[in-house]
């Protein structure tokens, strides 16, 4: 039950998990549509892949595993792209970004 | 398109062969060691790959550009660093949101590169978007001109006045920075 194994996926997950709720916080917290991209879409990247990880781990070498790394490099390649084509989409339709000092909306 | 339609035969027929290959090992529809055999997966599996040949048979495998090999070498050396930024990235984007005060200070910035070729520009606009603080907005590929948002003045200095990631960029695809 207390396996190292167990402890490093649990910490992973964990870990993965952490930076989800974070990134929920920002888009929250943050004043504007495109700053609130900047912390949906970094947290998203790394809480993904360290949850990803964490099921690689658990589950050791087996066919998961490999359907897991690949899912990750998916990811890598999937993210970037769209939140770049959010954002582009908004800038193109002329939301203003927020500047210092404004007031959040 | 200046290619033969023989020559796009063939490619199409390569590109059907890695997608369905790539098919059956990720579903495991024949198994030779418990014998499971899955026709509904196999068959599903030809449509499925026809289908993505039809549509972007012309994207998996471009005729453009020399010394792939080297090229891919250079970039499989520079995915460990790209790793290391974006686990950066994501520690900067949770300071920001957790820190009381929120320091945040965005800004639009603008700059011109020597990069030319399709695969340097969205490598170098993906990694803008991986590392902290900075996402790519428009890229003008002509000029090689990259419109950039960032969320405070460190990490738009570091694109402007550092320039590590576009010499790092530049040096994989053999392009001058």
């Amino acid at each position: 039950m207390f396996s190292i194994i167990n402890i490093i996926a649990t910490i992973l997950i964990a870990g993965g998990a952490f930076f989800m709720v974070t990134g929920v916080v920002g888009l929250l917290r943050f004043p504007d549509f495109y700053t609130r991209l900047h912390a949906t879409g970094k947290c998203d990247t790394l809480g993904e892949v360290l949850v990803i990880v964490g099921c690689m781990v658990y589950q050791g070498w087996s066919f998961i595993t490999v359907k897991l790394f690949f899912l990750m490099f998916f990811i890598f390649l999937a993210n970037p792209v769209g939140t770049h084509a959010i954002m582009k989409a908004a800038y193109l339709t002329g939301l203003k970004p927020w500047k210092k000092g404004e007031e959040r909306r | 398109m200046t290619r033969s339609k023989e020559h796009n035969v063939g490619l199409m027929l390569a590109v059907f062969a890695v997608l369905y290959i790539f098919w059956l090992l990720m579903s495991a529809c024949i198994n030779p060691l418990n014998g499971h055999f899955s026709p509904v997966h196999i068959i599903a599996g030809i449509i499925c790959a026809g289908v993505v040949t039809l549509l972007s048979h012309d994207l998996l495998i471009t005729k453009e550009g020399e010394m792939t090999l080297a090229k891919t070498f250079r970039l499989i050396a520079y995915v460990p660093w790209e790793l290391w930024q974006i686990f950066l990235a994501n520690f900067d984007v949770a300071y920001r949101v957790l820190h009381p005060k929120m320091p945040i200070d965005p800004r639009i910035i603008e700059f011109d590169t020597s990069l030319r070729s399709d695969f340097a520009l969205t490598t170098l606009a993906n990694s803008i978007t991986l590392t902290p603080g900075t996402i790519t907005i428009d890229i003008d590929p002509g000029k090689g001109r990259f419109l950039v948002h960032a969320i405070a003045k460190k990490p738009a200095d570091a694109l402007l006045v550092d320039k590590t990631m576009i010499n790092k960029v530049a040096h994989v695809y053999m392009e001058e920075a």
